[in-house]
């Protein structure tokens, strides 16, 4: 099984395929259970601590906001771990009410400087595109083989 | 700062949703709860929210998948079902994450017949997507509709 980076961190899409095709998808859900299930102090909603910002300097300078760097204490182990990505390059749905457009542009910029399999797509738009959509995937993930 | 204690620690939630002309989220409730050992299972308006054991909640996902498996699809969840942090009960409004996956299902279907048609065909014989990284050379119609659309 090969840890997958998925981009939007939370596609239900992407997650399902990656576990349908036998691998370990790396998505938000799983940061942020690791979170919620740690003991500590109380920081609704998200157990966001002013811890995370420090562990986002890890990723980015100190000089960016503390959004950028809270979101990439979440998402920087996961870039780190990842041994495949596949990113979907029109969702604008990452920038909404939970989303940060420059954490966005960081963890694509830090995945396509990692030097592993990856793979960029656009959402299909018809049931021809569905197919081309899935079978680009199932391709991709067949050839990172140790699939379950 | 007040003492966090965190619940259900060790257990795994994961969102089940249906996307059938077939299968309803009611449908999967009712052998959900068949064949659940101790999983607690919410159905919702888009499918059903699963808590568990990793085991247990592995179980039966396979199990549930397998009634439509083309049209079910899954994903992790960091918030146990019904958690006042998140629950739309308590916010008075859409959690945050539903609006993504919104978004989703209306590309599911999409993806639902790729996957039916992948079922009866060689992955490898279908051509590749729209690559996002390759640049795009501006098409000839549209640079006629462009130069069309000037104004003089």
């Amino acid at each position: 099984m090969v840890k997958v980076f998925i981009y939007p961190s939370t596609s239900l899409i992407l997650s399902d395929m990656v576990a349908r095709y036998g691998h370990t998808p790396l998505s938000s859900a799983v940061a942020i259970r690791e979170r919620i299930q740690t003991a500590g102090f109380e920081s609704p909603p998200l157990q966001i601590t002013p811890e995370e910002p420090k562990k986002g300097l890890k990723w980015a300078a100190v000089e960016v906001p503390s959004g950028v760097r809270g979101r990439m204490a979440l998402y920087g182990p996961m870039i780190e771990a990842c041994e495949a990505a596949i990113i979907i390059d029109d969702a604008d749905f990452a920038f909404g009410c939970m989303g940060c457009a420059r954490t966005n542009e960081l963890i694509t910029f830090l995945v396509r400087q990692k030097n592993i399999p990856k793979l960029d797509l656009f959402y299909p738009k018809s049931e021809e595109e569905g197919v081309k959509f899935v079978a680009a995937i199932k391709r991709f993930l067949a050839g990172l083989g140790g699939s379950k | 700062m007040t003492d966090y204690i965190p619940a259900q620690v060790g257990s795994v939630t994961k969102y089940v949703v249906v996307e059938s002309f077939d299968v309803t989220p009611a449908d999967l409730a009712a052998r959900a709860y068949e064949i659940s050992q101790g999983a607690m299972i919410k159905e919702t308006c888009f499918g059903l929210v699963i808590n568990g054991q990793p085991e247990e909640v592995d179980r039966l996902i396979a199990e549930i998948r397998s009634i439509d498996p083309d049209h079910i699809f899954i994903k992790d969840r960091g918030f146990p079902p019904g958690d006042s942090r998140r629950c739309r009960a308590n916010l008075g409004g859409a959690r945050p994450g539903y609006h993504g996956m919104e978004y989703e299902m209306t590309i599911i279907p999409y993806v639902s017949h790729g996957l039916e048609v992948l079922k009866n065909n060689d992955e490898n014989k279908i051509a590749a997507p729209e690559n996002p990284l390759a640049h795009r050379v501006l098409d000839i119609s549209r640079l006629i509709k462009l130069i069309d659309a000037e104004e003089s």
